[in-house]
């Protein structure tokens, strides 16, 4: 059934399909609409779900973690601040190996204080051991949403999964989105088995301390499982196709970057800007592409490599800045080349913090500026004519 | 791509007219797109809100706010400043909810056919004239949109008030 959606109603739908069994909620923009519209489903038996209202986000993941404990599939969403203050819990959560799915709404950090859009939220927690996926538009979050819970339960994987939808920009602009059928989704997702659980039948050490000589053994192992998410992601990408009929392209998504010598890699929701930047600049003879970044984690080390391999130059265009070095997404994909043997020259290009918009002209002086050479990092709408104003 | 500016102020329901737009655009064509979105930010009642929808025969990629238009609505004429032309594309039209005549804007009384028809803003109205003016969608559409997105006791009267304003805009 098709239907006009925000992000995040799209996102709720996807949620409302896969049946989680409990829902731990703490509203925050620009996330709230997603945990309202799921309240209401579960009020009006849509979806039969255990519903928790609880303190602090804080809480909002240790109420999962609870759940996923118990055996339950959970759900929980957050933003911002609110992702920063469960920041301890993301750590419980990924090294209990609980498949907890959250969305987050890409906004940005304090101070100063701001509830628009960018990335650093997100970003900043690379390290804490969840998968970490970026939508584009309203079909993919409800996709995802679908998705995530196949991949982040995969007993090769067993790690939880984060869906970072843009701040306003993708939660709360309306698009057509195509709501699957209830047996579709059925079909396509089994309800959650697992072992590691409380069990008193078959009682087993969870949440458990361990020493320097086995710690560490813990941990590649959980390295092993978000490495896993790599080949799960494209067998669940296969059976979505087969029974939806959407099929999406793995770690990343390329545009345009056959014959490119221009590439612009980023994600999330400016992509498509870009997309349409690099048809006009075809239109003039330049030779432009893009790479969106589905997954940040795991890292499409060996796509990147392959796709930039061939370029004259590229550019990483984020929302994001680690202070006193470059964007993160940079670094990255820096690495992914240099691990390659690939010498491409690139460039860093920082934009749209706190939600400042990036124009198709910015993207269009990107394209131009790394033909011709710039600084390593560059700041969109600073150091120019406005200087920042 | 068509692309519509909704000016209002919190409360009139200027962003609901963008969406009704894009549901009524996309309602029975799978060759139909449409993004609908307001001006980001705290919602204040009173205070200026802007709101978009685009409208193309291809998905929409580009979600940065519209910087040319074709058509600016606005349902309240305290927002109404000349230098809006700058925004229009060549032959672009503006559309306010007057009682008084504006130059080089189409004026019409929305708040008459409002009050008759019981209700407390125009949005509705204002979306049945820009209907009747642009035929960018059919009253028919439109209505099917008010159907879907719109909850069921208030369904009626918009939609009679809808299509009054599309019958007077012609």
């Amino acid at each position: 059934m098709k239907k006009f959606l925000s992000g995040n109603e799209a996102f709720a739908e996807g949620i409302r399909l896969a049946r989680p069994e409990v829902i731990s909620a703490y509203p925050i923009t620009p996330q709230t609409i997603v945990v309202e519209r799921l309240s209401e489903m579960v009020e009006d038996g849509s979806l039969t779900a255990e519903y928790v209202h609880v303190e602090s986000e804080h809480s909002a993941l240790s109420c999962a973690i609870g759940a996923s404990a118990a055996g339950a599939r959970a759900f929980t969403a957050t933003s911002s601040q609110g992702l920063l203050y469960m920041a301890e819990c993301l750590y419980y959560a990924a090294g209990g190996r609980f498949p907890i799915v959250m969305m987050n709404a890409d906004r940005s950090t304090a101070l100063p204080w701001n509830i628009y859009g960018d990335q650093r939220d997100s970003l900043s927690q690379l390290d804490s051991g969840w998968i970490q996926a970026y939508a584009e538009n309203a079909q993919e979050a409800l996709d995802l949403a679908l998705m995530s819970y196949r991949i982040a339960e995969d007993k090769r994987v067993s790690t939880p999964f984060m869906a970072n939808l843009d701040g306003f920009v993708l939660t709360h602009t309306y698009e057509t989105v195509d709501i699957p059928t209830r047996e579709q989704a059925d079909s396509f997702l089994p309800p959650y088995e697992t072992e590691n659980r409380i069990d008193f039948e078959n009682p087993r050490n969870m949440a458990f301390s361990a020493g320097p000589d086995t710690n560490y053994i813990f941990k590649f192992r959980e390295h092993e499982g978000v490495l896993a998410a790599r080949e799960v992601i494209t067998e669940t990408e296969t059976a979505f196709a087969e029974t939806f009929g959407r099929q999406y392209t793995g770690l990343t998504e390329n545009y345009l970057t056959d014959d490119a010598d221009y590439i612009i890699v980023t994600l999330g929701s400016i992509a498509g800007l870009c997309r349409e930047t690099a048809d006009k600049l075809r239109g003039q003879g330049i030779k432009a592409g893009v790479v969106r970044i589905r997954y940040m984690r795991p890292f499409p080390n060996e796509e990147i490599a392959a796709v930039l391999k061939n370029a004259k130059a590229y550019a990483v265009l984020e929302k994001d800045i680690s202070f006193g070095n470059e964007g993160t997404v940079f670094t990255n994909v820096n690495s992914a080349l240099k691990k390659a043997g690939v010498g491409v020259k690139g460039c860093n290009y920082i934009g749209g913090l706190g939600g400042r918009n990036i124009s198709a002209a910015d993207i269009e002086k990107i394209y131009t500026d790394i033909a011709h050479g710039t600084d390593a990092v560059n700041f969109i709408g600073i150091g120019g004519e406005d200087n920042g104003k | 791509m068509i692309e519509i500016l909704w000016l209002g102020r919190g409360g009139q329901g200027a962003f609901t007219a963008a969406k009704l737009l894009g549901a009524a655009y996309t309602s029975d064509s799978d060759g139909k797109y449409a993004l609908a979105f307001p001006s980001f930010g705290p919602e204040r009642r009173g205070a200026p809100v802007r709101a978009f929808t685009k409208l193309d025969t291809k998905p929409v990629a580009d979600r940065s706010q519209t910087e040319r238009a074709d058509f600016i609505v606005i349902l309240d004429d305290t927002l109404y400043s000349p230098s809006l032309r700058g925004l229009l594309k060549e032959n672009g039209q503006i559309i306010v909810n007057s009682k008084t005549a504006i130059d080089g804007a189409l004026t019409f009384d929305a708040e008459g056919i409002a009050a008759e028809h019981r209700l407390p803003t125009v949005n509705t109205v204002m979306l049945g004239l820009l209907v009747g003016l642009s035929g960018v969608v059919t009253a028919e559409n439109a209505q099917q949109a008010i159907k879907g997105y719109m909850p069921a006791k208030i369904q009626e009267r918009n939609i009679s008030a809808l299509l009054k304003a599309a019958e007077e805009a012609v």
